[in-house]
């Protein structure tokens, strides 16, 4: 299996270390839950990098591993049932897998934050925003209550909530969705981490909030030049912000692309599948295209290809061999930087 | 609180004259019901529909202090055969609209004719008729099936209440029909539903919606709750039953991609007024409401170049409560083209005057004091 590290030039890392290379490097990494009903295989051998300023989207389906892999990076997986037999994790060169407890939680937020999907349950609803936010400052930083409130203010302000010196005491039920969003991204930003990993962050929005977050999340991230990893299952909100998408099955990575290749040409039948699948202008009073069946039960993963029972495409080899994510060229041969695809037939997919 | 018992304004008052069947027994009623409407007549018309929930103070004496304006007002025709998407933000009222027309919820003003008698006002066996006659497929497809049940008796349970349809040695068959139909596996009847993923447990509330041979099915949000790969083929089944048993939808939904391929009609929805309504064509090409703009502007077009062309519009702020609206136009506050006739009067859903006399798509009802076309989508 080939890493996806090949994109385009970004400043370097803020921080002062003199480490190069990814800011963030996952390696062959395996999750496994067992359950009474069997061992659940939840990710299988999954490999991406980030660099400090970049967006790398991981798009897929409930069920596709998408949100493990980010558990696992953070170090936030439930185990047991949960374990990871294989795979690294690098930040910034060092395998955190590796690491002590104490290690760990030193990286757990002031290296890598996460923010959450469901921000109404993410907070604890019986305690003040602010003493949420300043939470972060006593607790890593040692400052006294006064501190941490002044500092969640500066937050509050900085990701736009209007009049925050006076809704600092507020509870999280008198926030407005997107506003507690905000909340959950101020709280990601506080001790400026390197790397911010958001799961979902505005499925639970309405449109029009939606694009005030997803604005707000990429403006902070230029300022900050961090890395984020963007979880989602929307196509369209991959669309806007990242520079690479790593589209997951069953589990496993099966295509990979700088963001305005994939739209254009889908390497990958899931892919295309997908794309094909949203309604479009040209397209009304038609019949959608549909991909057949559903995705697999992750206790009963189907041999070779996870995708085959529902792959227009699938022959033989597919029923038998796993295929490996592997470089996708031109028809001439010529590279196509940073793509790849886990499809025998991604010749096929893509130029046929 | 001055305006709690006042009534309402018609802000929609170019709509067509209903005209109403008078039926002086409940016999006449049910059979009024049960006449067939040609395809392209209106079948259902809502007329300044109105919904206020109170808000009381005090545990023995209630006092109400105000009341959540979640329909305010609203009009609008279905006709036979049609789909009419109704979309809007959360809090927009659209799922209160769902429960009025379904008499789930009594109505504060206004009527609901269906083929020309006000639901909201009968009774008896002719109400239960017109329940018969509109159908509802659910959003949750997790919560909106007994878990304790299964498939059979939760599709037969249909039957129970209405069994003219279906006489009781006959319930059975008719259910194994309906699961085929929907395109599930008739042996799956004794199943529970846990045993289904999402997108076929929305099958099964689908073929429920169908069991009584309903005349209008209204879908709320019936696709959000499912995963992507899945959204399509539930679609495809829907616009599949409108042909076969000639249906009538409204789609209330928040995806527009998802509403402009189903509907013929949309309706725009903003805090419990309609901003606008046309054709799918008028609407999402020729938005002439600020709000609807702002809508189509902002949701994510899964193509990055097309993306780049066009222009977004980002609202700042959120949508304000509806227990207090803002007076005047509703979407004042957000908007950027307000002014301070904005605040004063409120906008009728009509045609725009400067639009009236041209033969232009941007021709249809629109609740803006200037309202203008404005190209969001860009060149698509």
């Amino acid at each position: 299996m080939t890493t996806i590290d090949k994109t385009a030039e970004v400043p370097s890392a803020r921080s002062g270390d003199d480490h190069v290379g990814p800011l963030l490097e996952v390696r062959d990494l395996h999750v496994e839950f067992h359950t009474r009903d069997g061992v659940a295989k939840a990710v299988n051998g999954v490999n991406y990098s980030v660099n400090a300023g970049e967006t790398l989207a991981v798009l897929g389906e409930s069920g596709s591993g998408k949100s493990v892999t980010a558990q696992a990076i953070m170090g936030i997986l439930d185990m047991p049932p949960g374990k990871i037999p294989q795979g690294e994790i690098f930040f910034r060169g060092q395998d955190m897998l590796k690491m002590s407890y104490e290690e760990r939680r030193q990286i757990r937020g002031q290296k890598i934050a996460m923010i959450f999907q469901d921000a109404l349950s993410s907070l604890n609803p019986v305690l003040t925003v602010g003493y949420q936010l300043g939470e972060m400052f006593r607790v890593h930083q040692g400052l006294s209550k006064k501190d941490a409130k002044a500092k969640a203010i500066d937050l509050m302000d900085q990701v736009k909530i209007p009049a925050a010196a006076a809704r600092v005491s507020d509870y999280p039920h008198q926030f407005s969705g997107g506003m507690r969003q905000r909340i959950m991204i101020a709280m990601a930003l506080a001790l400026e981490p390197d790397l911010i990993i958001a799961d979902e962050p505005t499925t639970a929005l309405d449109v029009t909030v939606q694009a005030q977050v997803m604005d707000l999340l990429a403006e902070l991230q230029r300022e900050y030049n961090m890395g984020l990893i963007l979880i989602t299952h929307d196509l369209g909100v991959v669309a806007d912000v990242a520079d690479k998408i790593a589209v997951m099955y069953a589990g496993r990575i099966v295509e990979t692309a700088p963001v305005h290749e994939i739209y254009k040409r889908p390497a990958h039948p899931y892919t295309k599948g997908l794309l094909e699948s949203i309604p479009r202008l040209d397209q009304k009073g038609q019949e959608l295209f549909a991909i057949k069946g559903l995705p697999p039960n992750l206790l009963r993963v189907p041999t070779g290809c996870a995708f085959n029972p529902r792959c227009t495409m699938a022959q033989d080899i597919c029923r038998t061999d796993i295929p490996a994510l592997s470089p996708v060229t031109e028809q001439d041969g010529t590279e196509l930087v940073g793509r790849g695809s886990a499809c025998h037939f991604w010749k096929e997919t893509i130029h046929g | 609180m001055a305006d709690i018992d006042k009534e309402p304004v018609d802000a929609t008052p170019n709509v067509t004259e209903v005209e109403t069947v008078d039926a002086a027994t409940e016999a006449e009623a049910v059979a009024a019901i049960e006449a067939p409407v040609a395809q392209g007549e209106p079948i259902l018309q809502v007329r300044n529909l109105v919904k206020h929930f109170p808000l009381t103070q005090g545990i023995l004496f209630k006092k109400q202090v105000g009341a959540v304006k979640a329909v305010d007002g609203i009009s609008f025709d279905l006709y036979q055969g049609e789909t009419l998407g109704i979309v809007g933000e959360s809090g927009c009222g659209k799922s209160t609209v769902a429960k009025l027309l379904m008499t789930l919820e009594r109505a504060t003003a206004g009527e609901v004719f269906y083929k020309g008698q006000d639901i909201t006002k009968l009774s008896g066996r002719a109400l239960k008729a017109v329940r018969r006659n509109i159908q509802m497929v659910f959003q949750d497809p997790y919560t909106s099936l007994n878990p304790r049940m299964t498939v059979g008796d939760i599709i037969g349970e249909t039957f129970e209440i209405h069994p003219e349809v279906a006489p009781k040695g006959d319930r059975r068959r008719k259910v194994q029909d309906l699961l085929d139909v929907v395109g599930l596996n008739p042996e799956y009847i004794n199943r529970y539903p846990h045993q289904f993923s999402g997108g076929q447990r929305q099958r099964i509330g689908i073929a429920r919606g169908l069991a009584l041979n309903p005349e209008i099915i209204i879908c709320d949000e019936p696709v959000s709750a499912l995963d992507v790969s899945v959204q399509a083929q539930v679609i495809n089944l829907m616009e599949k039953l409108q042909d076969e048993f000639n249906l009538s939808y409204i789609f209330i939904a928040h995806d527009l991609s998802i509403v402009r391929h189903i509907s013929d009609r949309v309706g725009v929805m903003y805090l419990g007024k309609m901003a606008e309504i046309g054709t799918d064509t008028q609407i999402y090409d020729h938005p002439t409401h600020p709000y609807t703009q702002a809508l189509l502007s902002a949701v994510p077009v899964p193509d990055p170049d097309a993306r780049e062309r066009r222009e977004r519009i980002i609202l700042s702020g959120d949508v304000p409560s509806p227990a207090n609206p803002p007076s005047g136009c509703r979407f004042r506050t957000r908007c950027w083209k307000a002014e301070d006739k904005c605040a004063t009067e409120m906008p009728l859903l009509a045609i725009p005057e400067r639009f009236k006399s041209s033969d232009t798509p941007a021709a249809h009802e629109s609740a803006c004091h200037f309202a203008e076309e404005k190209d969001v989508v860009g060149a698509a």
